[in-house]
């Protein structure tokens, strides 16, 4: 469903994404994982056609991003990291509006709104201006607006950042169910407990590149971890030592 | 004191991005300063021949040099109140370093200070910048001498305290009474309205009749008039009074010893006042404004109007003119725009054309077809302000714009039409009321409603391309993104294509008023029809091709 193709993104000299090659599944829930810096959020923003590639291409379901962008992304529900909205717009018309985007109008898209605002508990907020939504409301709204359309695939870059906990488990519920009805999910997160519950495939970027892609049981193989839990895998991918000294520092 | 390191980061940030300006090539301060320079040349140039005038009139010369340079002190401290009391609200309690210095062991009196001097200066730096010609004008024809800058910034600088600490003492009491972002709105629609209203009345009065001593009934009323301070107590009355006595004496020290020592004053007592009253209003400030909308209105005007456009289209204009109508700092400046339209229409109407036994066709004709140049440049101004923002305003939402299977094409589409039908309304009542008021020709009347229906067109689309091409997305305020030197090079374009749209169709118009003249009907040949021809292709290529340069722009964009 999402395929990427020596994925390069370089900003002068520096090599943010570094020849990325990934496929994702149908019906697969993907977990991205990587450092700070690492490359998570500019891959998926060239993924979402927010951000164009220096090298290397981005399929959705068989269509290019860079040469069929339309086709593509009409296929795609992106949830950025930081939720910025139309801060004067009310909930129910930010919905309206991106319903709109994806072509899709009426009666169908004034259920799927209530339904969503239902869902995320946002009902009583349905007529506020979003300007007074805290963050968390905020993400809920964007989460949505991801679902507003019926997506064949999501790319979401931090799902559980602002989120309470019964909201977090919402969404855990509704990206489960997403999958198991054919949909596809590329998620990156930090929360790597969340990750080895809910991921059937994860890779770790570092420095722009995979330094290790599959089952967590895979990954294991991989690095000769014996049965180390995948924050110990992600710890020995990706520089323990760091968070070790962090830890000597802290304890100074 | 704690106020050196308060100020530290705004003082670093200056500096980082002068030196980012440097590293882009010195294009961009050159066309700056260019421009500046030319303003300052300009506004010196007019004083300096009205002062050179003043001095030559015995006795009353110097009175009224002293009236003129009090009535100009005192619009400055009237727009410093303005633009102090909304500047104050950001920067004591809106801005982002707020939650940083509340949550810090900071003494109270170093925020209030360092406040104060942001308001200030942020404030004050373009009147500081406009007074340095006036000074400058006065300090030559009076032959200051070189103490003469010295004496002008010790008076000047009181002026510009006082109605700082002054507009920041109003916005604190108000931010007490109302919660913050309320009275953003409030004072914006105030402010402008205020400010409108002082300009209108400004017009209506019509100050150039004080020019004319033959009004009064003799000599001596008129000198009263002029020796009359407008206000003992006006702190421009004593700036005007110390400046006015250096250059022609008596030299009196009282009047800057009560600037200063009010200054002073001042400053304690906004202290004492922000001591008493910062903690409870800040607190206020952190409230929403809580308003529930419906939007069903805007939806059900809009809809019908709109049915036969794409979904994506559609949508993207209601959302526009939602967004437009509920932001009171996007609104409030059509009050501004109604006046300005007003005084040029009462312009107009005051010019004395009509004053004579025979109407002067010839001038009628004249005033006319260059008022298409003056139209023109009003409509340059209004897109600057609300067309050549709409693509940086979209910023911070292009995540979604651009991850959608939204069209750019669609994007500038109902961006350029959200913004030209309402401009081109505009330039229409304009043009046509004109016309009406100058009783011009049927003939000069068609030239001048489809050259401006041209020009409309090529002017929305220079606001959007330029605005695509020179984006400010991290700039939140829309009123600050035309003052950006992208909204440089659109006004400079824009003139640009106004001197080559007018000098073609003097072509045309000298043919009509000639044969007018003379009595010949009037031959419509080749050049008439070239030059006609012309205007089109120009005014096409001048919207389209900044359409699809900022099209091409637009997906350049990366986030």
């Amino acid at each position: 469903m999402i395929r990427l193709e020596g994925l390069t993104k370089a900003y002068g000299s520096f090599v943010a994404v570094d020849h990325i090659d990934l496929h994702v599944l149908r019906g697969e829930l993907y977990g991205f994982l990587g450092p700070n810096g690492a490359g998570k959020t500019t891959t998926l923003r060239m993924i979402a056609g927010i951000l164009r590639p220096t090298a290397g291409r981005v399929w959705l379901g068989g269509d290019d991003v860079v040469n069929h962008p339309v086709q593509a992304k009409r296929r795609l529900g992106f949830i950025p990291d930081r939720p910025f909205v139309y801060e004067k717009l009310t909930g129910a018309e930010f919905l309206r509006f991106v319903a709109g985007l994806y072509s899709q109008d009426g009666a169908v898209v004034e259920r799927r709104i209530d339904e969503l605002l239902e869902l995320f508990e946002l009902s009583a907020w349905k007529n506020e201006l979003v300007e007074s939504y805290s963050h968390g409301m905020r993400q809920k709204l964007i989460i949505s607006s991801a679902l507003i359309h019926r997506p064949e695939c999501i790319v979401v870059d931090e799902p559980m950042v602002g989120l309470d906990p019964k909201a977090a488990r919402l969404l855990k519920e509704i990206f489960r169910q997403f999958v198991q009805r054919g949909g596809t999910v590329l998620m990156s997160t930090h929360t790597l407990e969340v990750a080895e519950v809910m991921c059937d495939r994860i890779a770790i970027i570092q420095h722009g590149k995979i330094a290790a892609s599959g089952t967590v049981d895979e990954m294991r193989r991989q690095t000769a971890a014996g049965d180390a839990s995948l924050e110990d895998l992600f710890l020995k991918l990706t520089g323990g030592e760091a968070a070790r000294e962090l830890a000597k520092v802290l304890g100074d | 004191m704690k106020l050196g390191l308060i100020l530290y980061p705004k003082w670093r940030t200056a500096l980082a991005r002068l030196k980012q300006e440097r590293g882009s090539g010195g294009g961009k301060i050159i066309i700056v300063a260019t421009v500046g320079l030319i303003f300052w040349t300009l506004v010196f140039g007019v004083l300096y021949r009205l002062l050179r005038y003043f001095r030559g009139i015995a006795d009353i010369g110097p009175l009224l040099a002293a009236k003129l340079l009090g009535l100009v002190l005192l619009s400055f401290l009237s727009i410093l109140l303005l633009s102090n009391v909304i500047t104050a609200l950001s920067s004591f309690f809106l801005a982002k370093d707020l939650d940083l210095l509340a949550c810090s062991p900071v003494d109270w009196l170093d925020v209030y200070l360092a406040k104060l001097g942001e308001t200030l200066l942020h404030s004050s730096w373009m009147v500081a910048l406009m007074a340095v010609p006036i000074f400058s004008a006065y300090g030559i024809i009076y032959h200051g001498g070189w103490l003469f800058p010295l004496h002008a910034i010790a008076a000047f600088v009181p002026l510009l305290v006082l109605p700082a600490v002054v507009g920041s003492a109003v916005t604190l009491i108000l931010v007490n009474v109302f919660p913050a972002r309320r009275t953003r709105d409030l004072l914006s629609v105030i402010a402008i309205g205020a400010a409108g209203g002082v300009v209108l009345l400004f017009r209506i009065v019509r100050p150039e009749r004080l020019a004319r001593p033959e009004g009064f009934a003799n000599l001596l009323d008129f000198i009263t008039v002029l020796r009359t301070p407008t206000s003992p107590l006006l702190p421009s009355e004593w700036a005007s009074h110390s400046l006015m006595g250096g250059l022609v004496g008596p030299f009196d020290p009282l009047p800057l010893l009560l600037l200063w020592s009010s200054a002073a004053a001042f400053v304690v007592l906004g202290a004492m006042l922000h001591d008493r009253l910062y903690a409870t209003g800040f607190t206020k400030a952190q409230e929403g404004a809580e308003r529930f909308v419906h939007g069903w209105m805007w939806q059900a005007l809009l809809d019908p109007l709109l049915s036969r456009v794409a979904v994506a289209k559609r949508e993207f204009i209601i959302k526009d003119v939602k967004l437009f109508f509920r932001d009171t700092t996007q609104w409030s400046q059509l009050i501004l725009l109604a006046v300005l339209v007003v005084i040029y229409l009462f312009n107009i109407k005051a010019l004395p054309l009509f004053s004579g036994e025979r109407v002067p066709f010839f001038l009628i004709t004249l005033v006319s077809f260059l008022n298409l140049g003056l139209a023109g440049f009003v409509l340059s101004a209004i897109a600057a302000r609300f067309i050549f923002p709409a693509i940086s305003l979209e910023g911070r939402q292009m995540w979604l714009l651009r991850s959608s299977p939204l069209d750019l094409k669609a994007l500038i589409w109902s961006k350029y039409w959200t913004g030209t039908v309402p401009l081109l309304v505009l330039a229409l009542i304009i043009t046509v009321l004109t016309d009406v008021l100058l009783k011009a020709s049927p003939f000069m009347l068609g030239v001048g409603v489809g050259t401006i229906t041209l020009l409309t067109l090529a002017i929305s689309a220079l606001a959007l391309g330029f605005g695509a091409l020179y984006p400010q997305f991290e700039t939140e305020n829309a009123a600050q993104i035309p003052t950006s030197f992208g909204g440089l090079v659109f006004m400079m374009t824009t003139i640009a294509l106004l001197a080559v749209v007018i000098v073609i169709e003097a072509v045309p118009v000298y043919a009509y008023l000639r044969a007018t003249y003379l009595g010949t009907p009037i031959r419509v040949n080749a050049t008439m029809v070239g030059a006609f021809a012309l205007v089109v292709a120009v005014c096409a290529a001048a919207t389209v091709v900044p359409l699809r340069v900022g099209l091409r722009k637009m997906l350049e964009f990366e986030f």
